[in-house]
């Protein structure tokens, strides 16, 4: 098959299951339900995009296929963030908070820890990025048990909308914090692009990479920023999700068999949109929302994980 | 020509290459010889930017490489480190394309392909051009490698142990290319090799390297003595000529 025709199979089953999701079961008051449903399937492009695109980018940088940039502690960072919240201000601040406010609030204290810890460790001499992942790693941990020490010693009220952010979900959705993320994601997008040449070159390796003129340093620097922004966006609007990519970027290996980063990111992306609609179908049709969207994504995307780590580490 | 001048690196306290300055001549054979540890690999790392050095200046046909552009050195020198462990499922001809990013960016032409059709052809690798690099044996690999090499077409060409695990049918074949390169097509190699009679044999200039300093450097003929050798290795070899090249015995 060819590459391209497999592109076009995904793109069709995506806009397959996105008409599904929008038309099927409209109701009496068609226009609002129409608009509360477009808004969620654009959110899941935008996040589900996102994080294929940066896990894409982010493992080929690593040179490691059961990375994701979840590694770099933003999951992490993202619940300490609420948590401190509302441990010292209390759940209703949060509730209360403007939701833009809250969004842009998030997306620059995960953006600016990760500035902090890139410009920590190439001010250095360790220039080395299992370096970075270690640390990130560990501050991780930190806010892991950090947060998790404040959760324990909140109200169990409190805890309960703490425990509300610790699942993705596409369901309360605010409008207005979706336009912002869109714009925000595209800027970025549009940053990435002249990057995006690189890609294939540095999949050979760091010594290859210089070898073939591509400043190395600098673009690892700017792509790693890149894909933190990506990551807090996405993380900001719908919640922790980064686990996705591992599996979207796996998948797209797989199916597009080959080195060529313009398909499988665009495979990658596609598997990504599939799975969200696929699985906010499922979330809001067969369970009728009694369950959350990263509860299935995670009980799929671990077994697949175990799948890989059994299968060992074969090309593609 | 390359004109590495005090150059110096260090890890932590220790110093790997001590203030060397040495000059590579245009459209010869360098051969960097010397025992392990002799910083031979680090300083071809830095000349081929792949390290930083701590001190001393290195010099492209007279301007300093660290304020070059990248992609432009990319179309002057290249380089082949001794392990090429690569993730990707690549065929020959895949790779060998690679070698043609400083030129293309990606987007390779029509006369980026007749590049890399021709140094498929110089290697000899048209039938296996095809294949995939997890599926060949050391020496076509090898080959592959050096093709690329190839098609990048750059002036200077650093090899890092090109006959590293290679049998000698092989090695002999990948001598000849580098020597067929530079005869016929005027560019400059440099090479770090281990087995003296492949650099006796096949270069037209000897640096001898060990513990981080240069100790002796010359043509063929002033390096390949009992006296030199002995200082350099500090072992006892009988060398000899044998059909015009001078050679070494050093299994005593």
């Amino acid at each position: 098959m060819k590459l391209k025709t497999k592109l076009w199979m995904l793109t069709l089953i995506a806009l397959l299951l996105i008409v599904l999701y929008l038309f099927v079961d409209l109701g009496g008051m068609w226009t609002y339900i129409l608009e509360k449903r477009f808004a969620k399937v654009l959110a899941i492009i935008l996040t589900g995009g996102s994080i294929a695109l940066a896990t894409v980018v982010f493992q080929t940088l690593t040179q490691n296929k059961i990375l994701t940039p979840n590694i770099l502690g933003l999951d992490s960072l993202y619940l300490f963030i609420h948590t401190v919240i509302i441990y010292f201000l209390g759940s209703t601040t949060l509730t209360m908070m403007n939701r833009n406010i809250q969004f842009i609030l998030v997306v620059m204290v995960m953006t600016l820890f990760s500035g902090f810890l890139y410009k920590f460790l190439f001010s250095g001499k360790m220039k080395n990025i299992y370096f970075l992942l270690l640390i990130g790693f560990i501050a991780g941990t930190f806010f892991d048990s950090l947060a998790t020490f404040m959760q324990v010693l909140i109200d169990p009220n409190e805890f309960l909308v703490v425990q509300d952010r610790m699942f993705a979900s596409f369901n309360n959705m605010n409008t207005d914090i979706l336009l912002l993320a869109t714009v925000l994601s595209l800027l970025v997008l549009l940053y990435m692009a002249r990057f995006r040449k690189y890609f294939d070159v540095l999949a050979l390796g760091r010594d290859m990479a210089i070898n073939l003129g591509v400043p190395f340093e600098k673009v690892v620097k700017r792509l790693l920023i890149i894909i933190s922004i990506l990551i807090s966006i996405a993380t900001a609007l719908v919640g922790p999700i980064t686990f996705l990519g591992l599996i979207v970027a796996n998948l797209s290996y797989e199916f597009m068999k080959t080195y060529k980063h313009s398909y499988l990111i665009s495979g990658a992306i596609l598997f990504s949109i599939i799975a969200l609609m696929g699985g906010q179908i499922i979330v809001e049709r067969i369970f009728t929302f009694s369950t959350t969207l990263s509860v299935i994504i995670n009980f799929c995307g671990g077994i697949y994980f175990i799948y890989l780590l059994l299968r060992g580490s074969r090309s593609w | 020509m390359v004109d590495i001048i005090h150059v110096t690196k260090r890890y932590g306290e220790k110093e790997v290459v001590k203030d060397v300055t040495v000059q590579i001549e245009k459209g010869k054979i360098t051969s960097f010889i010397g025992p392990n540890g002799a910083g031979k690999s680090t300083l071809l790392s830095m000349v081929s930017r792949l390290i930083v050095k701590d001190e001393g200046e290195i010099l492209i046909d007279g301007s300093d490489i660290t304020k070059r552009k990248s992609q432009e050195l990319a179309k002057k020198i290249s380089i082949l480190k001794q392990s090429n462990h690569i993730n990707l499922r690549l065929t020959v001809r895949e790779l060998v394309s690679f070698g043609r990013f400083p030129y293309s960016q990606g987007r390779l032409t029509e006369e980026d392909w007749r590049h890399v059709d021709e140094a498929i052809q110089f290697m000899e690798l048209e039938d296996i051009q095809n294949d995939y690099l997890d599926e060949l044996s050391g020496g076509q690999k090898q080959r592959a490698f050096i093709a690329m090499v190839i098609a990048q077409d750059t002036e200077y060409i650093l090899l890092d142990e090109p006959l590293n695990n290679l049998d000698m049918k092989h090695s002999v074949q990948i001598m000849k290319t580098l020597r067929k390169l530079v005869d016929e097509r005027g560019k400059t190699v440099v090479l770090v090799i281990h087995d003296i009679n492949f650099a006796s044999v096949y270069s037209d200039y000897i640096v001898a390297l060990k513990g981080g300093k240069i100790v002796k450097q010359g043509t063929t003929d002033e390096i390949i003595r009992q006296d030199v050798l002995r200082e350099i290795y500090d072992m006892d070899m009988t060398v000899g000529n044998f059909k015009n090249c001078r050679f070494c015995f050093y299994f005593h």
